[in-house]
């Protein structure tokens, strides 16, 4: 069944209306996106060749199972190795970072590289040597098995236990309980070969805590699994249907001396323990992994999902706004954009916050290299604080743009229903973000008492030796526009947060009770602070970068707009935080919400070429509410017509035939 | 196998008993008793019994989903279950709370026959539909076109010379597009459409328009019909689109009980368009009901799991504690157990309320209609937003095993989401609330006045609240007093209508038209009608306490009444200082109380949630099960995903191997 003539390919003239009053270059905001024009080009260039090879095709994704989503991944992680070859790419080129972004992460053997990355930093340089020819080469697929079903972010609360022999020279590998099972490793369920598993080291009886050990647990012949282990995949979840999460059960499975990862601690034949070199780097692995996944896991699905829900807000119409005129685009509703331009703000504002980890991140990993660890507890803090924020934040975020597509956000077609459940996954993995943001709080709060006494703190967080005791100096509605008020206002409610924690927790302290119980009972507290803390660096760093842009081809006024919007959304929707001890008036508060919604009106306007500068294919955005040219009915009617469900369903014959028919005896 | 031992000593611990909460909870220990009857009635017949929907495609979920509906439609008869709170309960325990093919046929095609059908076509309609030979449902959605139903494109065009109303689909955004059971389940719908009868528009009615052969099922000519595609939930439902082309059907299938088309095209105009409203009211009485019952759930399942979960150390060198013990856990749960005991309350509330005014809808008093039509709009959208966002926030604090289909709480939260779009958009909800506080305000200020629940703007004529005025009310806010927080509740609700009223018509100085001064103090609008609404729950659960006799019960309900507006306060602390209804010590104060009430609520956390009274199987959750046996039941559970079927997947001898081979 068709419509008389396909719509598809001109541009709706509500989204082509959108484009022609834009206010700045579009292609300047994406090359200043992408770090330059020259990386604009390699990234379409992957795009393209990824997005015309029929076998990286996601079109019927929304309609497969779990075994077609997994078989079609497998597929193209074959495939992808094929291309890359074809296309000369290799892992160290400048395309390699767009593959994952061009493939929209639905491919398998993900886990491969983490194999590969914990035996280099983990691993001898025998074991390297050994161990990295084979995974490059795809003679074994990799995992990594950390989780167990009842452990999680605690590592030494793992339970997998591995016993030294010193008559055979194998560690003996063992799952002692059901909650030790390894349970969650990617690609284990149905196709690693080999895994790098984390279990408590055992040598004559006594434990040595938590250690790797490179583990082989299906044939490399047949694929069964081996003597000992019992392995298969943990059942559907929200998302991931590609990726065959799974559990790993161990019954007395020996491995050799050789296959415990021993760049750190070895295991000599006569059972002695050895330790060598510093663990710190440890740490740097788990910042490295935190920082890496803003960027593909995180911003890019939260800049499509401000896409599709922005372009969708402007085909859109409903009820009028004026009566006797068109019905109204949504996105010309105050509520509405309330609802999405902050969220594209945020966009904005957080792909400058992940400029800035990077930054540091590079600055902090030539210091390593010069053997200087000295920037590694900011780092941490920094990284862990804002994976937690920036993930939280951005979940919620394509929630609501879900949400503010109505009725037809909730279709899978939309896209955003599994954006929404692969971006909140990562609120999860590498460290669950309540934690993490304690950790965060762990130092600022030492930082705190360092610069109270006097002692030199991390640059970041200098601010916290200078608690001011003022007023916010601002007069009408235009000062709040200023980022000295702004960063001021949000710098007094970290510092005033972080100051009054630890007060408290010394209080408690001097009142007798035992540290770590003050520690709980100051957590909630201690989590605001940390999160005020990172919200305080963002808002900082955005204008920071705002004042550095070209001021040509209006991008750095449009960015300050964005800048100001992002600053004063986060005053108005946390005014406690702000009116708390005065600082800020009740109405200066009318000021802030004033200057907020007028903000609103002014990127209205811009809004649309503002997505449009995310440079997201059609094909990449894989939506029938976000496409570029906006024929928003005709998509979803034509994509509909594929569902399986419209084929003939046996449900008829069987249950409702005799049901229309009165053969059920009974009615 | 035996109960977990942490959950035992967990119920061990609790101070009250939890069947005195679940009478309360279902209306009295009568009404409990039935409800058990009526479940056990479901779980112990083998029809009802089926593999585990997670494991099933979408068609294979849409069949059991058909299979069991049209024996729940049998069963019910057989045991002449006939309330409707009762078939409610049937219903639900039948699908596990998930919505099913036959909702919209017994839920809107049979009662909207029974309402707007002329005698004449109940008799030809409604046994055929009451017996199944007709299946039905009701399509009033278009693709372009929700809430805004005045918008609706599809078209019925009156022609006298056969006596035929001619549908017509005229454009993309015209097709009918997500009425539930309209794909693949219903051979007849009722169509919403606009009536042009002598080269005039009247207006949206209502016709019963047949779109499937009898016999066959196939579509009949001029009808396209078909399923939607995969949805983010809602797998059981067949939601459909609907497309028409200059189909006929005969004058008599205008639902012509209130306005009418005479054979020659005379269109007679309804008496009173009102009564629709009781519908509406009615629906979204029951959906602030499911906020409850939905949040009520995902708190079940995160307060359990929480209890057998151990992780990390508090104590240097102790064993690890249950994650129930960390005050930031606690921070993310009890504040939303307190919200699904006041969304019940309020639900209770609003089904009574709406019975008694109904009674006096029949008997033609609608005095009170508007302000139940502007409170239940309000309530549905804050209800439905904050259980939305609070079944997030358990499966969250569920770590990575929420994030799996065996915790339930994926299930729970994307049958729940839709709730907030579906029966009137929640922005939209809001701003109606909003018009009427709007309009009460305006009848104070012009010296009338107001009653119910807006009676507190009276107040504002009387006392201009002025930051002095109410900053020498601050020292009677006593915190441990939810009488005195509902009065700081009022106060904030009073302060915002008051604030977006004047906004609003500073607006109206600057512009011309009303609709865009309406438009550009949207924000704040909705912001009153939250505060009003956040006033009403207050109010409410405080006033439930007072009907507690027993003594236990009665305490542990007020502790969670204090923390539920305590933790609002805490959360909006900006409005109650900017007010200057509170100081900056006393919401200091309130933060350092919510704290110590969490502490105060942790032993009695689990025997709260059990006396929500779910079944295992109503829960469907293998982390929030009663037992507590969670690891050993995920590892079953697994083993039965389709992955597992074969030792070895297909895909290792298409695709690994070969490569295996090659490189």
């Amino acid at each position: 069944p068709a419509l008389t003539g396909s719509a598809l390919g001109s541009v709706n003239p509500d989204l082509a209306s959108e484009r022609q009053t834009a206010s700045f270059c579009v292609e300047r905001l994406t090359a200043l996106l992408d770090g330059g024009a020259e990386q604009t080009r390699i990234r379409r260039a992957v795009v393209e060749a990824i997005e015309s090879d029929p076998v990286f095709s996601r079109e019927n994704q929304y309609f497969q199972t779990q075994n077609e989503r997994y078989e079609a991944a497998v597929r193209k992680a074959v495939h992808l190795q094929k291309k890359m070859h074809e296309m000369g790419w290799t892992e160290n080129g400048p395309e390699y970072k767009y593959i994952y972004r061009a493939l929209s992460g639905d491919v398998a053997f993900l886990l491969h590289r983490v194999f590969m990355r914990s035996i280099s930093v983990l691993g001898s340089d025998k074991q390297v040597a050994k161990w990295i020819p084979l995974a490059t080469q795809h003679k074994l697929i990799g995992s990594y098995a950390q989780t167990e079903l009842g452990h999680g972010t605690y590592l030494q609360g793992l339970e997998t236990t591995a016993v030294f022999d010193t008559a055979t020279q194998e560690f003996i590998l063992n799952t002692p309980k059901i909650s030790a099972m390894k349970w969650w490793p990617g690609d284990m369920g149905r196709s690693a070969t080999h895994t790098v598993v984390f279990a408590q080291l055992y040598i004559h009886g006594k434990c040595y805590g938590i250690h790797p050990f490179i583990l082989q647990i299906r044939s490399l012949q047949d694929h069964s699994l081996c003597p000992g282990i019992t392995a298969g995949d943990i059942g559907p979840k929200m998302n991931f249907e590609h990726t065959d999460n799974g559990y790993l059960l161990l019954k007395s499975v020996r491995i050799p001396r050789e296959n415990m990862l021993s760049k750190f601690c070895e295991v000599r034949p006569d059972g002695t323990y050895v330790r060598q070199g510093s663990q710190q780097i440890n740490y740097f692995t788990m910042t490295t992994v935190r920082i890496s996944l803003i960027s593909d896991e995180v911003l890019t699905p939260f800049m499509k999902a401000c896409t599709i829900a922005i372009r969708y807000s402007v085909v859109r119409r409903q009820s009028k706004l004026k009566p006797g005129e068109q019905e109204a685009k949504i996105l010309d509703y105050q509520t509405q954009q309330e609802k999405l331009l902050p969220q594209l703000a945020a966009a904005y504002a957080f792909h400058f916050t992940n400029n800035y980890l990077q930054e540091l991140f590079n600055r902090g990993y030539a210091e390593i290299h010069r053997k200087n660890f000295d920037m590694l507890p900011e780092l941490h803090a920094l990284s862990s604080g804002f994976k937690a924020v920036i993930t939280q934040h951005c979940t919620a975020g394509v929630e609501i743009c879900l949400r503010a597509c109505g009725g037809h956000g909730y279709s899978l077609l939309s896209g955003l229903p599994s954006l929404y459940t692969k971006i909140l996954a990562s609120c999860i993995y590498e460290g669950e973000n309540t934690i993490l943001l304690l950790q965060t709080a762990r130092f600022l709060i030492k930082c705190f008492m360092a610069a109270s006494a006097g002692q030199p703190v991390p640059p970041s967080v200098t601010y916290l030796a200078a608690m001011k005791h003022g007023k916010c100096p601002a007069k009408n509605k235009l000062d709040f526009l200023s980022p000295d008020i702004y960063i001021e206002a949000y710098q007094h409610a970290a510092v005033r947060l972080t100051s009054n924690t630890a007060a408290k927790l010394q209080d408690l302290i001097q009142s007798g009770v035992k540290k770590h119980d003050a520690w709980n009972q100051c957590t909630v507290q201690l989590v605001q602070a940390a999160k005020a803390h990172c919200h305080y660096i963002a808002v900082k760093n955005f204008a920071e970068t705002v004042e550095k842009l070209e001021t040509k081809a209006g991008i750095q006024k449009i960015m300050k707009h964005l800048c100001d919007l992002f600053a004063l959304h986060g005053i108005f929707s946390n005014t406690g935080a702000f009116l708390h001890d005065g600082y800020t008036s009740a109405a200066q508060m009318d000021m802030v919400t004033a200057s907020y919604l007028d903000l609103l009106a002014v990127i209205r306007k811009d809004a649309v070429p503002l997505v449009d500068a995310f440079d997201f294919t059609d094909k990449c955005l894989n939506s029938a509410l976000g496409s570029y040219d906006g024929q928003v009915y005709q998509r979803l009617y034509e994509w509909a017509q594929k569902s399986p469900t419209n084929q003939m369903s046996p449900a008829y014959e069987r249950y409702l035939k005799p049901l229309l028919h009165n053969t059920l005896s009974k009615l | 196998m035996s109960v977990n031992a942490d959950l035992r000593k967990e119920r061990a611990a609790a101070t009250f008993q939890p069947e005195l909460l679940t009478h309360i909870l279902d209306g009295g220990p009568e009404r409990t008793r039935r409800r058990k009857e009526i479940e056990a009635l479901v779980l112990n017949d083998p029809d009802f019994q089926h593999e585990d929907l997670n494991f099933l495609s979408r068609s294979q979920r849409y069949e059991q989903a058909i299979r069991k509906s049209s024996l729940m439609v049998m069963k019910l008869r057989e045991y002449g279950i006939a309330d409707p709170e009762e078939i409610y309960w049937f219903k639900s325990f039948v699908h596990r709370g998930r919505p099913e093919p036959l909702d919209l046929h017994l839920g809107m095609f049979l009662p909207t026959l029974l309402t707007q059908a002329t005698p004449e076509q109940q008799d030809r309609f409604f046994m055929p539909a009451w017996n199944l030979e007709i299946i039905g449902t009701y399509a009033q959605t278009e693709m372009g076109h929700g809430t805004h139903l005045r918008g609706l494109e599809t078209t019925a065009t009156y022609d006298p010379s056969t006596q035929e109303f001619i549908l017509n689909s005229p454009t993309v955004t015209s097709i009918k597009w997500w009425p539930g059971g309209l794909g693949k389940t219903s051979n007849h719908a009722i169509v919403l459409a606009q009536l042009y009868t002598q080269g005039q528009c009247k207006g949206l009615h209502a016709f019963i328009v047949p779109i499937r052969q009898l016999g066959t099922h196939e579509p009949l000519p001029g009808i396209t019909v078909g399923d939607i595609g995969p949805k983010f939930g809602y797998d059981e439902m067949d939601n459909g689109y609907l497309k028409m082309d200059n189909f006929r059907i005969p004058r008599e299938n205008m639902l012509m009980k209130y306005a009418q088309v005479e054979p020659d095209g005379t269109y007679v105009k309804p008496v009173s368009d009102k009564l629709t409203y009781g519908t509406m009211v009615f629906i979204r009485s029951l959906i602030v009901g499911d906020s409850a019952r939905s949040l009520s759930r995902a708190c079940t399942i995160a307060i359990r799991y929480s209890a057998v979960r151990h992780q990390s150390e508090l104590k240097p060198g102790e064993p690890e504690p249950q994650i129930l013990d960390y005050q930031t856990q606690q921070y993310k749960l009890f504040p939303l157990l307190a919200t699904a005991y006041a969304f019940h309350f309020v639900g209770a509330y609003i089904k009574d309320t709406y019975h008694r005014i109904s009674g006096d809808i029949s008997t033609g008093d609608l005095s009170e209609l508007p302000e139940l039509h502007a409170l239940t709009a309000g309530l549905k959208a804050f209800t439905s937003w904050t259980a939305n966002a609070g079944i997030e926030e358990c499966r969250m604090a569920c770590g990575g095993h929420g994030y799996s289909r065996c915790s339930g709480i994926p299930d729970i939260y994307v049958t729940f989401t839709p709730s907030c779009t579906y029966e009137g958009e929640n922005t939209v909800m809001m701003l109606q609330t909003a018009r009427f506080l709007m309009k009460s305000y305006t009848q104070v200020t012009s010296g009338q006045q107001v009653t119910g629940m807006v009676s507190y703007l009276n107040d504002l004529s009387r006392q201009r609240i002025q930051p002095q005025h109410v900053a020498a009310r601050t020292v009677t806010v006593r915190i441990n007093d939810p009488t005195s927080l509902v009065e700081a509740y009022k106060s904030r609700a009073a302060r915002l209508v008051e604030s977006a009223a004047k906004n609003l018509q500073a607006e109206l100085n600057h512009r011309r038209s009303k609709e865009d001064a309406w438009n550009r103090t949207s924000v704040d609008l909705v912001r009153a009608s939250e505060a009003h609404c956040h006033y009403v729950i207050v109010k409410l659960f405080t006033a439930k306490l007072a009907e507690v006799s027993d003594a236990a019960v009665h305490a542990v309900l007020t502790n969670l009444c204090l923390l539920y507006a305590l933790f609002g306060i805490s959360r909006n602390a900006g409005d109650f200082l900017q007010a200057g209804i509170l100081t900056s010590a006393q919401i200091t104060q309130v933060n350092q109380h919510v704290k110590e009430l969490l502490a105060v609520i942790r032993p009695n956390a689990v025997a709260l949630v059990d006396s929500f009274d779910f079944h295992d199987v109503h829960l469907g959750s293998v982390l929030g099960r009663y037992d507590g046996n969670v690891y050993e039941n995920m590892f079953e559970w697994a083993k039965k995903s389709p992955l597992n079927k074969t030792q070895v997947h297909e895909s290792f001898h298409k695709h690994l191997k070969p490569m295996q081979a090659k490189l």
